[in-house]
Order: C-alpha cells, then sequence, then structure tokens
C-alpha cells in the first residue's frame, strides 16, 4: 500500500493522526455522481427572453465555467443537462421531446423560468402548460426571466441532487402522455 | 348617398380623396378621418385599389407596413363582421394610410391576395388566413404560419375561447410540399434538401429553415415560424390596459423598454394624456440604451455565428452595465414592466444622471474596442461584404424598415420622419449605407449605437432634475400611496383602475416607434372597455425574415447563417 516505506510516521485509525493521506475509500457511485455533478455539459434550449438571461450566465460577467458547467453543446448527443429557457408552445413540444429523447443517459432537465415551468402568464391557446407535460424535469427555477444567479442556484441544486443519487422522476409528464388522446 | 350628411374631411382626407378621384375604383372607396386617413373598400376592388395606391402618382404608398385582422361580433356600428385592416406608408410623401377591406357577411371571409402588388403583403395574409380564417384567393402558399398545423379553428375569432389548445404530434409539424420532391437536372450535382433547425445554434431562438442545395448553392429555401408563437394578441384582449404592458415587454425581450414605450404611447394618444416632460425624457433615455443593448447582443452573436466568439464577450459587457441601470431603476434586468399608461411605475432612482454618465463614458470604448477588432478584419470583411445583398427596391417591396432599410440606402426611420417624443430636439443622424450587404448592416449598426449615445447626451442636458414622471391625471394613473389611504377620492380612483381598468374611449389608433429592428407599431381598437378589444402589433422583424428566403437564394449555408444573423430576428416578437 502507499505510503508503507515512507519515512512519515505510520497513519493510527484510532486518532486519524499520521500517515500519508494519498488513498480514499468510497463507492464507485459517489465518485461517478461527484464528478458527473461538476462537469455538466449543458443543451440551452432557448426559445425566448430566458435565453437572453443564460447567455448572461455563460458570458463574461457571471462566468458559469467557474462551476463545472462550461461546456455549452448544441447537440443533445452531447450534452447532459437540458436547460429549457423560455416558452414552449404546443408547436414547439414535438420538437423538444425528440431533443431530450436524442440526449444520452444520464441526463438532467432544469426549466429555466416561469413559462417552461408551468406556462407563466401565458395561459393561451398555442401554450404548453409546463414543460413536465412532455419531459421529466428535475430543478424548476422560478422567474419571468430568473436572475443569472437565480439559474446558477438552479444548477448548484442540481449538482447536489446528481451527489446524493436521486433519481428524476416522470411522474406528471407520463401521466399527461397516459391521458392524452392518440 | 346624400353627401350633405357626410361630415367634412381634413385636409388630409380631402388630399387622399382627390388623388383617388381619377379612377373609378378609387372614386367607390369611401374616405374617413380617424386618427390617419383610412378608406374602406369592398374585397372586389381591392387588388385594383392596390395598384392605384402603389403606382398612383401622388400616391406611392409603396411600404406595405401591417395587415390585421379585426372580428366585429362583439363591437356595436360597424358594418361587417371581418374586416382586414392595412396600414401602408408612402416614402415619397411620408404619410401613413390605412385600408379597410370589408368582408360582407353571409359568405366565408376571402379577400384577394395582392402579394403581386407587396410582396410583403404575403407572410401577413397567412397570419390572418391562420388567426382568422380569412381565404386570400390568388395566394401562392396559403398555410397556416403561426399556429401547427393540428390546429382547429381560428384562434383570434371573438368566439375562440382563449385557453381551448390543440396538441400536435410529430407528424403534424408539415414541411412544404417541394422538400419531398426530388430534383435532378443534367450537369448538375444531385440537389439535396437540408433541413435547418427548428433548434440549432445559428437560429437564435427557434426557426426552422428548410433549404433545397445544388452542390453548396441554396436553390430554394422556406422558413417556417411560429415556434414561439403565444398568444400575444390574444393574451392582450383578456387583460387591462395596464395589464397588457408585461406581455408587450416580451415581444422584443432584447430592447424592452422600446416595446412598452411603443405600447403605451398608443393608449395615452388615445386617451389624450399629456406626460410631463421629464418622463417622457427618462423614457427616451433608456429607450436609446436598449437600442443599444439591442445591437450589441445583434452584433455579438452574429459575430460568433461566423466564429468570432471574443467579440460577444466585449459586446456582454456594456449590456450587464446597463443592465445595472435598468435594473436600478425598476428592479428588473430584461423585462422591464417599467412604463405605465399616464409615465412611469416608480420614478428613477436618485443617482440616475451619475449612472448614465458613466455609461456614456465606459460604452464608447467598447464600441471602439469591437470596431478595431472587427470593421477591418479580413475574415469579417470577406463573410459579410457582397453577402446577403438587399437592393433598395426589394427592401422597400419586402416591406423592410429600421438598419435593414437604411443599410439599402432608404434613410427612413420613425424617429426622423414622424418624431415623437423630443426627437425634433436633438441633434443626430440617421446613418445609412448604401450596399445592402451584410456589411452594411454592420457598419449602420455600429453608427446607431454611436448616434444614441449623442442622443443620451443631450436628453441628459435637459432633462429637468426633479419633478414629477407621472401624468396628474388620477383617471389613469394611480394616486400616490399615501393620498390612497387618507382620502377617499383617491382610494376610489385607485381601486376603479386596479380593478376595471383606464376607461380609453371608443375608438382606434395605430401609434409607431422606432423599434431596435425596425418599425414597431402598435394598432389598438378600444370599445370604451378597461382593457383592448383587439390589439395588433406590427413586428419589424416579421418582414424580415419573410424576406430571409428570398435573400439566401444562390448564396452558400454559410453565407445563409451570416445573413440571418444580420436580420435581427427576436422570435417573441416574429412569432408574438
Amino acid at each position: 500500500m502507499a505510503g508503507k516505506s515512507s519515512p512519515l510516521p505510520a497513519f493510527d485509525p484510532k486518532t486519524g493522526a499520521g500517515g500519508v493521506s494519498d488513498f480514499l475509500t468510497t463507492r464507485v457511485e459517489t465518485m461517478v455522481s461527484w464528478a458527473r455533478s461538476n462537469s455538466l455539459w449543458p443543451l440551452p434550449f432557448a426559445t425566448a427572453c430566458c435565453g437572453i438571461e443564460f447567455m448572461s450566465v455563460v458570458s463574461s460577467h457571471y462566468d458559469l465555467s467557474r462551476f463545472g458547467a462550461e461546456v455549452v453543446r448544441f447537440s443533445p448527443r452531447q450534452a447532459d443537462l437540458l436547460i429549457v429557457a423560455g416558452t414552449v408552445t404546443d408547436k414547439l413540444a414535438p420538437v423538444l421531446r425528440k431533443i431530450y429523447d436524442q440526449m444520452p443517459e444520464p441526463k438532467w432537465v432544469i426549466s429555466m423560468g416561469v413559462c417552461a415551468s408551468s406556462g407563466g402568464f401565458y395561459r393561451a391557446y398555442h401554450v404548453t402548460q409546463g414543460i413536465d407535460e412532455i419531459i421529466p424535469v428535475d430543478v424548476y427555477v422560478p422567474g419571468c426571466p430568473p436572475t443569472p444567479e437565480e439559474l446558477m442556484y438552479g444548477i448548484f441544486e442540481l449538482q447536489k441532487k446528481i451527489r446524493s443519487g436521486e433519481k428524476s422522476r416522470d411522474t406528471r409528464s407520463a401521466r399527461l402522455a397516459a391521458e392524452r388522446p392518440a | 348617398m346624400s353627401a350633405t350628411l357626410a361630415p367634412a374631411l381634413s385636409p388630409a382626407g380631402e388630399k387622399l380623396k382627390s388623388r383617388l378621384a381619377a379612377s373609378p375604383v378609387g372614386q367607390r372607396a369611401e374616405v374617413r378621418d380617424l386618427d390617419l386617413p383610412t378608406l374602406e373598400v369592398a374585397p372586389s376592388d381591392w387588388p385594383a385599389l392596390a395598384r392605384l395606391l402603389r403606382d398612383g402618382p401622388e400616391c406611392r404608398y409603396d411600404l406595405f407596413l401591417d395587415m390585421a385582422g379585426v372580428d366585429n361580433l362583439k363591437r356595436t356600428g360597424q358594418k361587417t363582421r371581418f374586416e382586414a385592416v392595412v396600414h401602408l406608408h408612402s416614402l415619397a410623401n411620408n404619410e401613413h394610410l390605412r385600408v379597410k377591406v370589408l368582408l360582407p357577411d353571409g359568405a366565408p371571409p376571402a379577400l384577394p391576395s395582392v402579394q403581386d402588388v407587396w410582396p410583403a403583403a404575403n407572410w401577413f395574409e397567412r397570419e390572418a388566413f391562420d388567426l382568422f380564417g380569412f381565404d386570400f384567393p390568388g395566394h401562392p402558399n396559403l398555410r397556416r404560419i403561426l399556429c401547427h398545423d393540428a390546429f382547429v379553428g381560428h384562434a383570434l375569432r371573438k368566439d375562440y375561447a382563449p385557453g381551448q389548445r390543440w396538441f400536435a404530434a410529430e407528424e403534424d409539424l408539415k414541411m412544404p410540399a417541394w422538400a419531398a420532391e426530388t430534383e435532378t437536372r443534367a450537369g448538375h450535382f444531385e440537389t439535396q434538401t437540408l433541413s435547418i433547425g427548428p433548434s440549432h445554434p445559428a437560429t437564435h431562438g427557434i426557426i426552422h429553415l428548410i433549404a433545397r442545395l445544388d452542390g453548396e448553392r441554396i436553390t430554394r429555401a422556406e422558413t417556417q415560424i411560429g415556434y414561439l408563437h403565444r398568444c400575444f394578441e390574444k393574451m392582450s384582449e383578456t387583460h387591462t390596459w395596464n395589464g397588457v404592458i408585461p406581455y408587450a415587454d416580451r415581444l422584443n425581450y432584447v430592447s424592452a423598454m422600446i416595446n412598452g414605450v411603443g405600447y403605451v404611447k398608443a393608449v395615452e394618444e388615445m386617451l389624450g394624456v399629456a406626460i410631463p416632460e421629464r418622463g417622457v425624457l427618462v423614457r427616451t433615455i433608456l429607450s436609446e440604451f436598449s437600442r443599444i443593448m439591442d445591437h450589441c447582443v445583434n452584433i455579438g452573436t452574429n459575430l460568433v455565428d461566423i466564429g468570432a466568439l471574443t467579440n460577444f464577450w466585449y459586446l456582454y459587457q456594456p449590456r450587464e452595465t446597463i443592465y445595472g441601470l435598468i435594473e436600478a431603476c425598476c428592479g428588473a434586468r430584461l423585462t422591464v414592466s417599467y412604463v405605465r399608461v399616464g409615465g412611469l411605475a416608480i420614478d428613477v432612482p436618485e443617482d440616475f444622471v451619475p449612472r448614465c454618465r458613466a455609461l456614456l463614458e465606459s460604452i464608447p470604448k467598447f464600441l471602439d474596442d469591437v470596431d478595431r477588432l472587427v470593421t477591418n478584419n479580413r475574415i469579417v470583411r470577406n463573410r459579410f461584404q457582397g453577402t446577403g445583398v438587399v437592393t433598395k427596391e426589394e427592401a422597400i417591396a419586402w416591406g423592410l424598415t429600421g438598419p435593414m432599410l437604411r443599410a439599402s440606402g432608404v434613410p427612413y426611420d420613425v424617429r426622423r420622419a414622424h418624431p415623437y417624443d423630443f426627437y425634433d430636439r436633438f441633434d443626430w443622424d440617421v446613418p445609412v449605407a448604401s450596399d445592402g450587404d451584410n456589411f452594411s448592416r454592420y457598419l449602420v449598426r455600429m453608427e446607431e449605437m454611436r448616434q444614441s449615445l449623442k442622443i443620451i447626451r443631450q436628453a441628459l442636458e435637459i432633462l429637468p432634475e426633479k419633478g414629477p414622471v407621472n401624468s396628474d391625471d388620477w383617471h389613469v394613473v394611480l394616486p400616490p400611496k399615501d393620498a390612497v389611504y387618507h382620502d377617499m377620492e383617491s382610494l376610489i380612483y385607485h381601486f376603479k383602475l386596479i380593478m376595471e381598468g383606464i376607461r380609453v374611449p371608443k375608438g382606434e389608433r395605430y401609434e409607431r416607434v422606432e423599434g431596435a429592428n425596425g418599425e414597431l407599431g402598435f394598432y389598438a381598437i378600444s370599445e370604451g372597455g378597461g382593457g383592448p378589444y383587439r390589439l395588433k402589433v406590427r413586428p419589424p422583424c416579421f418582414p424580415n425574415m419573410a424576406a430571409f428566403e428570398k435573400i439566401i437564394v444562390g448564396a452558400t449555408i454559410s453565407d445563409a447563417v451570416a445573413t440571418l444573423g444580420t436580420l435581427n430576428i427576436i422570435a417573441g416578437e416574429l412569432d408574438r
């Protein structure tokens, strides 16, 4: 084992003192989810106003790359975090579903802004009343649009969720899909 | 008809009447005096009248601005249930004109297409077909444009429930018929159809471009829009006049302030309410800052598309600092909702003027940096010069306005042509370029930012240090909170305004401002209620987008991407 021939005092398991700690014990899942949480590759599905605020989050002033979510990908096949920023309409809903389906597992979804979360104040004939009608959502970020700080907080919450190993749930979207007329 | 009973016409109306008197079609059209000279015409006369209006020696209404359908189901005193309201502009005479095509009751609403007179009418007619169910005989591609193809009914009719949705599946997003055809010609490479979007990094928002390629050249293209159609016009019919402001701000969300100002101007003109000078100037200052932000985003993202990422960081920095100012004024960064009918939501902060002056100091440095990086950059010149060319005649025929039109050599700027607020008091220039290519549009936008700074500087000089920003007409503006708590009358005004909305007199109004990407018009109809009966926005990027599929024919895909960036398409305004 490492540290065996080291001149330093040997590790004492009772006090935790001494030794050279160049190993650690953990579970593979914990290690992997820790790595995943800090190397998110977001796909910005930016449809509206929230997309402009998302641009602020990744540009010079707020600089999202400080938190390990810097590689913005426009191809769903290269992304593991879908950030739906803006209103999703019924015309766009099949497109969003297809993009979600194209992303490889594991994948997470952040619903940025009230339009994506619930339709917002567009309670109207052509607006999807929340993207969880179509796809499962991990973190909802309120605001119209959310400030960059709010979105960053949402990403931190998602990182916590990834590290905890919690799986995303698909209750509302599954129920609505079942109810939807063929 | 007895001529004696008709009210006397205004000089503008008389002039219009005399211009049309030579032709039988012109004689049949009824001239009315509203906020604009207005013609009423039957559908059968419409194409002939359209030609007369465009080509008549004294008419020359060459710019087709807007077509709004109106459903008069719940209105009183109207001749027919449906009418198509067209707004035109004459560049030669600098005049606006409204034409109402009255669609007779008892038959399905239909009027002949005029897209051969004004090509700009093409998409506006598709919109009226989609949302009102008007038929346009002679239209080459009469399909739904904003709603999806599985939609049933026509959403802006008054008997359509605002919340009635229809689900669309993937197969309901139809491609144009020609996309499936294969085309093989001797001596050519095999042609192929390429689908770009709806979600694509170069489309900035959700736009779907279908292009037929012969080798690398585009031989045919069609754009599909409506992916962000979030029902602005229907929503505005269910809200009070002030309640529409947040919706209006989310049209062009990159320069939200200008939308709000444009919208409330239409309402204020109907009410006849006057805004104190200080309020008007604050609106002007923030509108011009918004224009700078809009151009920053437009140029920055456009350069990202052609591979120049650095400028994006440079151009986003002034934007963040302007955000700081706007946040200090109203608490929001992007979608400000700062204007109210009759003034502003609250007064500006105490350090407003020093903050503005600091911005005036810092922004030119960023602009100069970008100028040095970009303007004489060989790659940028190769990508921009001579690509996406729009000639002067095309720009007018396609109904382009704003920097697009000015880059093609037409010096039409609403702030100069029809000065509103105090724009006639300021000393500033309208930048015009002559080549009509992507580079011209870039240059026009760069110079417009500098002119906006010039306007702000002058506005700050005449901005009164203290004083109200709101009108003191309590029928329109909420009384001060202090008075509401201590004075019965103010409390009643407050209650009525919140619960019922402002009572705007019956009538209609078309008001325009110079948006960051062109003439932003609001056509409002009031029936005397607390909210709009009908509100139509004239979105400046709608004709720009309609022109895109014509501009890029013959270009390569990479040129098309560079061109799409210079059109300044904002999906919220395009699809509404």
